[in-house]
Order: C-alpha cells, then sequence, then structure tokens
C-alpha cells in the first residue's frame, strides 16, 4: 500500500441491481460514514434495464479509498466495484450545459472561445447561449471559468461517466 | 387449480420461513400485519412469542440467535411497530447478529400517502441494517424471504428487514424454492493459501507473540472456537478476547489473559501493546479495543481474518490480511503451522510469557470485599459468587447483561468456557439489552440456567418483558447490582467530570421485589455480605423467574480502565494497587 495518509482522488465505478434504493444504500453509505462524493452518476446499462453502473469521483486518503471501495462492495445489491483510478488508464468524460447572456463584443468572445473548446451551441437567442461541452473535468472546469466574465448565467453538468481503457471491461 | 396456487402472501410467508428452518418468532401484532397472525392461527409448525413491546423482540431475537447461531426472526406491524424495533436492529447490525424482522406495511396504494401507521420504513432502517427489502409484487415475496436469510447469515451476520404491505399478505401468491446462489451476494469464505503461508511464517517469526480474538469466531461457529483453541494451544501463546469474543477460547485455560480493552485485564492490554506479532482473528479493532490509535500495538506486525473486508485496514493497516471465514481461515492455518518444520524462538516466547506472568501477578481485577457480617457487598464479589455457585451446579449456564458497569464486572468475573454462553451488547452498548435477550436465549435453551447480570437502570428499559416471561413461564434470573446509580455514567463524572454527578443518580426506584411479585415472578433482595450466597443460591434453586436485587457499593468504580484517548499502557488501575496510569486529559474528555 502507498502511504495511507496521502490524499488522492479517485474514479469507482460500481455495478449495481437496477432496483429502488440502491442510489440511497450508496449515496447513504457515503453521508453515514463522512466520505467525500465529488461527482456521481448513475444509469441502467444493460439491454434488459437488470444493471446500472454508478460512477462515483471522491477523494481521501488510500485507507479511506479502501474502506469506501470495502464498504461498497458489501452491500447486497452491489455486483462489482472497480477503482477506474487505480486499476490503469482510464477515460473519463462529462458533459455540460453552459448558459451565457450576453450582447456585443462578450458575446462574439464567448462564441469563439466556445469553437476553441468544441463546445455546440444547443440554443440562441440573439442575447443567449446554451453550449454543450462534452470533456474531462478540468476541460470543463476551465470552459466555465472562461465564461466567467463572458455573461456565464447557469450551469447543469452531468458529473464523469468512466471506462477503462483498452479490453479491460468492470 | 391446486390448493397451493391460491395461498395468500400471508400463507407464502409462514411457508417460507419453515422452510427456512424457523421455529420461533418475537412479535407484537398490529393492523398491517393481521393477515400474518391470521395465518399463525391456523398453523402449529411455528411458535409465537408474544412481547411486550417491539424493541423487546429484537432483543430477544438476538439472545436467541446467539445462543443457538440460527436466525433470529421478528414480526412487527407497520409505523411504531417498525421504528420500535430500530434499537435492537442497530444493535444486531453493530454485533453481526442473523435476525430476520418483518414489518407490515400499509397497503402498497397507499405508501407515501401518510397514511395511519405508515413510516418510510425501509428508509429508516437502510443503515440500522445489513439489507432491507420492500416487497412490491405478489410473485417477489417467497424469492425475498428466502433471500433474506441467506443474507443475514452469510458473510458477516445481520439484520434484514422485510417490509410487508398489507395487500401482497392478502392477496394470492405463487411459492418459489430458495434459489441456489445469489446473484450479486456472495462473501468469500475460502482462505488465500499464500495469505496463510505468510501468516504462519510471521507467526513463526515472533518473539513476542500475541493472538486477539472477537465475536467473528462465535458467529463462524463452534468449530471455529474449538480450531482456535487447537490453533493457540499448538503455538503455545497467549491470546485475549473482546467483550464479544468472550467464550470462544475457555476463561480457565492459562494461556487465556482474560478481556483486552477498556476495561480489560493489564496483561492483555500490555501483552498486546508490547507484542511483535499480532494474529487477529474475527475483531475489528474498535475504539474500546485500542485505545488512542497512534499508539495502539506500535510494535507488531499483524495478521488478521475478518470475513468482512472493509473491517480489515479500517483503524489499523495490517501486514498480512485474510479475508474468510474465521474457522475455514483457522483450519488453514492450523494444517500450515503443523506442516511448517520452522522452530519457534521458544528461548524468546519463554521470556515473553515470563514478563506477562510479572503482569498477571498484579492480579489487575483484584477487589476487596469485606466479609464482616452486615458488609456491603462488592460488585465484582457478587458476580464472582454468582459464577462459582453456578458452576459448582454444573448446570449450562447462559448469561445476558445489559450495559454499563455491571456488564464489565460481569464480563472480567464470569468466566466462559465455550461460545454462545455470553449474550451483552457490544457495539451499540443497548441498555435495556439484557432482559429481552435472555428472554429469547431461555426460548432456545428452556432447561438452561439463563441470568440476565444487570444494573437497576438498564433493567428498567425493557421492563415491560416481565410480562413475557410470566406468559411464557420462563424461569429467567435477573441478577442485579443495584448501586443507585447510572454506574458507568457516574464513574466517568467522578474521573472526568469533577465529581458532578448529574442526573446519574436512580433516584425513584420501583421496590423489585415488589415488582417481581406484580409480574408473577420471585423477588429476592441481599443487603449485605452475609446474605449473598443465601440469595443466589435461592435464585438458582427457583423454578420460575426471579429477580435478585442485590445492594451493591455504589461508589465502586470498574477497573482496570483505559481512559478515553489514552494508550493500552497508560492504565488506571484499581484503589488496590499503587498510583498508576495516565492523567485524564481534556482531549480526552471529549472522546466517547
Amino acid at each position: 500500500m502507498s502511504d495511507p495518509m496521502s490524499t488522492r482522488t479517485a474514479t469507482i465505478s460500481v455495478l449495481v441491481d437496477n432496483e429502488a434504493g440502491v442510489l440511497a444504500r450508496v449515496t447513504g453509505l457515503f453521508s453515514g460514514r463522512g466520505y467525500n462524493i465529488d461527482s456521481l452518476t448513475v444509469a441502467p446499462v444493460d439491454a434488459e434495464g437488470q444493471l446500472s453502473r454508478i460512477n462515483i469521483v471522491t477523494s481521501g486518503t488510500s485507507m479511506v479509498i479502501e474502506q469506501i471501495k470495502a464498504q461498497l462492495d458489501r452491500l447486497v445489491p452491489v455486483h462489482r466495484v472497480a477503482d477506474l483510478s487505480l486499476e490503469g488508464p482510464h477515460v473519463a468524460r462529462e458533459m455540460a450545459l453552459v448558459k451565457v447572456i450576453g450582447t456585443g463584443e462578450k458575446r462574439v468572445e464567448a462564441l469563439r472561445i466556445a469553437d476553441t473548446f468544441r463546445a455546440r451551441v444547443v440554443d440562441t437567442t440573439v442575447e443567449s447561449f446554451v453550449f454543450e461541452l462534452t470533456g474531462a473535468t478540468d476541460k470543463l472546469d476551465a470552459f466555465i471559468a472562461l465564461m466567467q466574465d463572458l455573461g456565464l448565467a447557469e450551469v447543469s453538468r452531468t458529473g464523469v461517466a468512466a471506462l477503462a481503457r483498452g479490453k479491460r471491461t468492470i | 387449480m391446486s390448493a397451493e396456487a391460491i395461498q395468500s402472501g400471508a400463507e407464502i410467508l409462514l411457508r417460507a420461513l419453515k422452510d427456512e428452518g424457523v421455529e420461533v418468532i418475537f412479535g407484537y401484532p398490529g393492523g398491517a400485519v393481521l393477515p400474518i397472525y391470521d395465518a399463525i392461527f391456523n398453523q402449529n409448525a411455528i411458535r409465537h412469542i408474544l412481547v411486550r413491546q417491539e424493541g423487546g423482540a429484537v432483543h430477544a431475537a438476538e439472545g436467541y440467535a446467539r445462543s443457538t447461531g440460527k436466525v433470529g426472526v421478528v414480526l412487527v406491524t407497520s409505523g411504531p411497530g417498525a421504528t420500535n424495533a430500530v434499537t435492537g436492529l442497530c444493535d444486531a447490525l453493530m454485533d453481526s447478529i442473523p435476525v430476520v424482522c418483518l414489518t407490515g406495511q400499509v397497503p402498497t396504494h397507499l405508501i407515501g400517502n401518510d397514511a395511519f401507521q405508515e413510516a418510510d420504513t425501509t428508509g429508516i432502517t437502510r443503515p440500522a441494517t445489513k439489507h432491507n427489502y420492500l416487497v412490491k409484487r405478489s410473485e417477489d415475496l417467497a424469492r425475498v424471504v428466502h433471500e433474506a436469510f441467506y443474507v443475514a447469515r452469510s458473510g458477516r451476520p445481520g439484520p434484514v428487514v422485510i417490509d410487508l404491505p398489507k395487500d401482497i399478505l392478502i392477496n394470492p401468491a405463487p411459492y418459489a424454492e430458495a434459489a441456489p446462489s445469489h446473484k450479486s451476494y456472495r462473501p468469500r469464505t475460502e482462505p488465500d493459501m499464500d495469505q496463510i503461508a505468510k501468516a504462519v511464517a510471521l507467526l513463526k517469526s515472533a518473539k513476542r507473540p500475541m493472538i486477539y480474538a472477537g465475536g467473528g469466531v462465535i458467529n463462524a461457529g463452534p468449530e471455529a472456537s474449538a480450531l482456535l483453541t487447537e490453533l493457540t494451544r499448538a503455538t503455545g501463546f497467549p491470546i485475549t478476547n473482546t467483550l464479544m469474543g468472550l467464550g470462544c477460547y475457555p476463561a480457565s485455560d492459562p494461556q487465556f489473559l482474560g478481556m483486552l480493552g477498556m476495561h480489560g485485564t493489564y496483561e492483555a492490554n500490555l501483552a498486546m501493546h508490547g507484542c511483535d506479532v499480532l494474529l487477529a482473528v474475527g475483531a475489528r479493532f474498535d475504539d474500546r479495543v485500542t485505545g488512542r490509535l497512534n499508539a495502539f500495538s506500535q510494535g507488531s506486525r499483524k495478521i488478521h481474518i475478518d470475513i468482512d473486508s472493509s473491517s480489515i485496514n479500517k483503524n489499523v493497516p495490517v501486514e498480512v490480511p485474510i479475508v474468510a471465514d474465521a474457522a475455514k481461515a483457522l483450519k488453514a492455518l492450523l494444517a500450515a503451522w503443523k506442516a511448517d518444520a520452522t522452530k519457534v524462538d521458544s528461548v524468546a516466547v519463554a521470556s515473553w510469557w515470563r514478563q506477562i506472568d510479572g503482569w498477571r501477578a498484579k492480579d489487575s481485577l483484584k477487589f476487596s470485599q469485606d466479609m464482616k457480617p452486615g458488609s456491603v457487598i462488592k460488585p465484582q464479589y457478587a458476580v464472582q459468587r454468582l459464577y462459582e455457585i453456578a458452576k459448582a451446579r454444573k448446570q449450562e449456564v447462559f448469561i445476558t447483561t445489559e450495559v454499563g458497569q455491571h456488564q464489565m464486572w460481569a464480563a472480567q468475573h464470569f468466566k466462559f468456557e465455550l461460545p454462545n454462553r455470553w449474550m451483552t451488547s457490544g457495539g451499540l452498548g443497548t441498555m435495556g439489552y439484557g432482559l429481552p435477550a435472555a428472554m429469547g436465549v431461555q426460548i432456545a435453551h428452556p432447561d438452561a440456567l439463563v441470568v440476565d447480570i444487570a444494573g437497576e437502570a438498564s433493567t428498567l428499559m425493557n421492563i415491560q418483558e416481565l410480562g413475557t416471561i410470566a406468559q411464557y413461564k420462563l424461569p429467567v434470573k435477573v441478577f442485579i447490582l443495584n448501586n443507585e446509580y447510572m454506574g458507568m455514567v457516574r464513574q466517568w463524572q467522578e474521573l472526568l467530570h469533577g465529581g458532578r454527578y448529574s442526573e446519574s443518580y436512580s433516584a425513584a426506584l420501583p421496590d423489585f421485589v415488589k415488582l417481581a411479585d406484580a409480574f408473577h415472578a420471585k423477588g429476592m433482595r441481599a443487603t449485605s455480605v452475609d446474605q449473598l450466597d443465601d440469595v443466589i443460591v435461592a435464585m438458582l434453586d427457583c423454578p420460575t423467574a426471579v429477580i435478585a436485587d442485590i445492594a451493591v457499593d455504589p461508589a465502586e468504580n470498574c477497573f482496570p480502565m483505559i481512559p478515553s484517548g489514552a494508550a493500552h499502557n497508560e492504565m488506571i488501575l484499581g484503589p488496590e494497587h499503587e498510583a498508576s496510569g495516565a492523567a485524564i486529559s481534556d482531549a480526552g474528555m471529549a472522546l466517547v
């Protein structure tokens, strides 16, 4: 084990039965034991809708993250717990919808930056844009920070979806 | 249509319970569970024990489960029936007791409507149980019942709630046999043999070894206790037990150092502190055991066997984790120990034993009882005499306790040779546990001697269960160490809060002898040391339930004690010993 007291961020994917209350079990575990949730996504992932995948971004000491994984793993409806951060390279993406309100030069600048970030315009009026942007969390953070002075009005983010790279599966 | 196909949900429920081997249910009826009571009325296979409050039902089921190794079963109604059960569920969760609790629920179409006696039972009990279910479709009912029993008893055992809407109980439901395997919950039970090899190598290299065994050994069945005993004897190493582990190793054995932890023996705690190799089995390094974490057994390399991987490396980092059933791991460990020809450093271990014997000579549990007639009874002496007199009668004895000083004195002075004989609320520390738990034990072992070693304050928390004891003519003995204080609270106030005994005096106590009489039991009282033996003998001779009110020294404190925030080598010993231990710090005062 690495230094148990050093803090790290972990992206954990959990395959669970898609049943009532399963998300409450997971979030209740985090709140009840005082763990952090930086981001959380959940949706059914198989054709029959029997299984859901929960992706959690959390942070803590290595000892705490090992605890989180062990605690998740002993929940009855949990099939698999994978620590994507630890088990090898992975891709992690999230989507944001970003509303920017403004006119004139600021509006033009917002559109120019959006283009650089490969954000799509999914809604527009003469005074506003809604951009759709997909990417790693830090890319979204950077985009949103740049929009701050250009009329940023509202943000909606999905949280992180993540998969291991290569042929590995959960 | 076959008769089977038209069975109601309630009938299917009972059939599934019967197929799971259930013989006894502890319960209390109410509107939402009337269909189940109707089905119970129409059968004889399962016995229903009517408690006086739902909290008592869960503790009774815990006592039943802990003393038999079977799953305890509870049946309560919706709303307040379920909420009253919550404390017992938390208790069973903390102490890993297998319990299935059936709760009534309003009909499915009323759920969420704030209906009469509606509570969000699965929401409330989610963090209080190992798992819970709300049955919303009749076709799921039988499967869920089987699954609940599997979950309750598999892996690290625990309580499971099944919430049953009334319409599900009334409507016809199909039956289903138990599934051969669970789709997601399959706890690992077999040890990794590489880890076993590492553990043996480490144990063989020990100069100052120590074995620390807990309630997980008892949960793994009597075989695990037998294997632990065999392994300990084969190694010649010293062993200590946690509060929950008492009985998993014979207390009379010379290798046994007694209980460890906050009120553990001097030798057990110092051996934990000074050992160089520590084997932990079915124990979870909780704060009552470790004391100050950054001073806990700093010089030892640690092996930890536990069926729950989340118990490993939770509080204390260990070098050799072994996730497995305790019996299976101990069996593998014993075989590997015997197969390995490496010799233990017997000179070093012998010198370690000399050191331990030096600590033992301190006799940290010693107390002084004035034997002059009329002298006040020391609580430790009362427990010691109960133990000695009961032992001489060679009857099978089961002990339950409430929570507080009397619980610790019972743990220190009552010696257990076998597992499943000691029922106490360890993790949650639930006052009021002992009386209903004793009831559950007595139901499971009708001919055994079952004694609730109680405090006068705790036992009042579930005193209504004397009604149940009377109804079923259970010969439970309630042995009250009556010091007229919430003794452990008083002790902490004396040691940590300048002797300001805020609200810890047991004012306006009932006359326990008359109370016994009112509940059709026999009341007895001892107020001085010369009366004690007679009362104990009369209590044990009495064929019915007894409340023995033993007036003990109200000022007595429970020692040794590791104050909160202190380390194992900073124990406070009792007044029989020269000044010792750590001064209690302000930081310690903030801890529980």
